[in-house]
């Protein structure tokens, strides 16, 4: 699932979508290491290029509502573990 | 998803991941330079650069179900996100009516919360059952 992009040079980068909370964020550093996650509260909305079974594809969380998701985060590709 | 590009996604899957997953990392492989959308789920240190081995469990409706962290030496338990995820099913389908124990996996007795069962779930449920 997602919106096939061409492959360019420019390094494509995401983001969470919706509310931006970074302007504020930088002027309230106190908040800024509080995590918005919550069990039983809805995952943030985002959208992030990336790479699936031979293309270029960008992806956007609110596409797999209707879905069970496994959203997986790790520190970097080849880091063995 | 981690910081890297999905152009050095491409080279792991070719040359790694690969010739251990026949056809390939069957699902998105997503990029967030920069851990923008690490920092927002709790999960990128910004010391290093990178991202934790944080694991989401969301549901249809967009909600997250669980969570797991781990910091980047230790390898996750798959089998034990997709008990989890058997679990949620479950009591998702049940309207919340049925609700998984300790050490509850597919096959394995529910309880069914409510008045009658107030004070008497050690009728119902042996500490045994949490481990196997």
């Amino acid at each position: 699932m997602g919106e096939e992009i061409p492959a360019g040079c420019a390094r494509p980068t995401g983001g969470p979508v919706g509310d931006a909370p970074a302007e504020t964020a930088r002027k309230q550093p106190e908040q800024k290491e509080e995590t918005m996650i919550r069990v039983g509260k809805k995952a943030p909305d985002f959208s992030a290029p990336g790479y699936h079974k031979g293309e270029f594809v960008t992806v956007k969380l609110s596409d797999y509502l209707g879905k069970w998701v496994l959203l997986c985060f790790y520190p970097g590709d080849f880091t063995f573990v | 998803m981690s910081i890297d590009s999905m152009f050095t996604h491409k080279m792991w899957d070719e040359d790694e991941l690969g010739r251990m997953v026949e056809g390939g990392v069957p699902f998105p492989m997503l990029s967030d330079a920069g851990g923008k959308v690490g920092t927002v789920y709790g999960v990128y240190d910004e010391e290093a650069g990178v991202e934790a081995r944080g694991r989401f469990i969301i549901d249809p409706d967009g909600v997250v179900q669980g969570y797991e962290v781990l910091t980047p030496p230790v390898g996750r338990n798959v089998n034990e996100t997709l008990r989890q995820v058997q679990a949620f099913q479950l009591v998702r389908e049940s309207k919340g009516g049925e609700a998984t124990p300790s050490g509850w996996r597919p096959g394995k007795a529910t309880l069914k919360p409510g008045i009658d069962l107030v004070g008497k779930v050690w009728q119902v449920w042996k500490t045994d059952q949490a481990f196997d």
